[in-house]
């Protein structure tokens, strides 16, 4: 987290800090989110973008990403992702 | 075959290891139980590793070292390494006062992933006074630098009742000063030196809504600064908490004797028995272990739990409570409005919290019986 609100922008380089971890569970057959005293079982779509968020892929080529793969426009997702990515980083699961 | 054995459960989320009991302050909030765990008791390094074994084996994804004071156990960052080893997610629940900047580095260096510090108050004399520690609060602050140093998340836990709640704004301001990126704002519950101190502890309801408030106000207000982790006292609420997620449903307990349970007051309830790790395997016990299976899901409910809509949001509340208050764990939770007994049970804490508080009765170990030499 950081000492003011970080907001999301196009150039933003997403990431997810050392202490949360993306990982594929076995013996639950999904993948899960780990954090301080906080599990995440995200659904497809948030698990998509948790994918892409390496720090070195911008939120819009994150966007372009996922609008290949849902077959929509970069426009109609967009706003959606974005608002996720806000959310989470809101809730320090991704930093911005 | 029938009933709650019949489908394997689910595994459990996380573990709280209660390392030990022994701890150096004497929070009256104290969630232990009365009868505090000897030293000569504890599981020994070996079982630990063994029982985080079984833990990783069985599908646990998040340990909790807690107790008690888990650094008052020297093998602490040996079992940090082991969990981390397994893939376990570590969390580390302390007071902080036994803490050094040598030892917050070899925890780091375990594999920490995260602490969890507790602060009694916002200022020294009334942080020490709650804790019955003097110096305790200038060590945490030092704790919290050095932890923040190591590059480790922070977690400000501040226990909340009548005698610090309208201190909440400054606690806030600690966590935000301390670089925390959560708080759990945690209005203590009674259970343990919790029970036997709530005429101590219990806050008014008036007291009650001006916290929530504030701890409103003050999510908005640091949005993306601060995570905010608020549990409300149940007495004064409509519907009662999904005590532990549900009753043996997503978290396990093991003592520092190696009971495992499905919550820390469980042993208060009679009539359930309690298996050790040294006796049967984890996964068994979690499985099919009577005291397990007693309370897990719904065929257990009274009515009017049973054909609630909510039976599977809140689980029935807290049988622990229902315990403490009717004198009976099978009952609805009276912090249900719907309980027949909800009235009494917020007359009592409206009586209690209007009354001068009574002294603490500090956490301690029950001295020995003196033994005939």
């Amino acid at each position: 987290m950081t000492a003011t609100r970080a907001i999301i922008a196009d150039g933003s380089l997403p990431r997810l800090p050392q202490h949360v971890k993306l990982r594929f569970d076995q013996r639950r057959n999904r993948w899960i989110v780990l954090a301080p005293e906080r599990v995440l079982m995200p659904d497809d779509v948030a698990l998509e973008i948790l994918k892409r968020c390496d720090g070195a892929t911008s939120v819009s080529a994150i966007i372009e990403s996922l609008a290949e793969v849902y077959e929509a426009s970069a426009e109609e997702i967009g706003e959606d992702v974005a608002e996720l990515l806000q959310d989470l980083a809101d809730k320090g699961f991704v930093q911005l | 075959m029938t009933g709650p054995a019949a489908l394997a459960p689910e595994p459990p989320l996380a573990m709280l290891v209660e390392l030990t009991h022994r701890c150096p302050l004497r929070c009256p909030y104290c969630s232990n139980p009365i009868e505090l765990e000897r030293r000569g008791q504890e599981l020994d390094t070996a079982a630990w590793r063994d029982v985080l074994d079984q833990a990783a084996a069985l599908g646990v994804l998040q340990v909790h070292f807690s107790g008690g004071e888990p650094t008052a156990r020297p093998d602490l960052e040996d079992l940090v390494e082991h969990a981390a080893g397994l893939g376990l997610y570590t969390n580390l629940i302390t007071a902080g006062v036994l803490l050094d900047e040598a030892r917050v580095g070899r925890l780091a260096a375990a594999g920490l992933d995260h602490v969890q510090l507790s602060f009694q108050d916002s200022a020294p004399a009334e942080s020490d006074r709650i804790a019955g520690y003097q110096g305790g609060y200038r060590r945490k602050i030092a704790a919290a630098g050095w932890i923040r140093a190591a590059g480790l998340p922070l977690t400000l836990n501040a226990p909340v009742h009548r005698h610090n709640i309208e201190h909440l704004e400054a606690i806030i301001e600690l966590a935000v000063e301390l670089g925390a990126e959560r708080i759990e704002v945690a209005h203590v519950q009674y259970y343990g030196w919790g029970l036997k101190n709530r005429a101590a502890l219990i806050p008014t309801r008036a007291q009650l809504a001006r916290a929530t408030e504030v701890v409103e106000a003050a999510t908005e207000r640091l949005k993306g600064v601060l995570v905010f982790d608020y549990v409300v006292p149940d007495y004064y609420a409509h519907r009662p908490k999904a005590c532990m997620g549900g009753w043996a449903r997503q978290f396990l307990n093991v003592t520092p004797s190696g009971k495992v349970l499905p919550c820390h007051a469980a042993e208060t309830i009679p009539g359930l028995a309690f298996e050790r790790v040294s006796e049967r395997g984890l996964a068994e016990i979690w499985a099919d272990s009577p005291a397990f299976l007693r309370f897990r899901g719904t065929d257990w409910m009274p009515e009017p739990c049973a054909s609630c809509e909510r039976r599977e949001i809140d689980w029935g509340g807290c049988r622990c409570q229902a315990l403490a208050i009717l004198g009976d764990a099978a009952q609805t939770d009276p912090a249900c409005g719907l309980s027949p007994h909800h009235a009494a049970l917020v007359a009592l804490a409206e009586a209690e919290s209007d009354r001068e508080p009574p002294a603490f009765e500090y956490r301690q170990m029950t001295r020995p019986e003196p033994v005939e030499a």
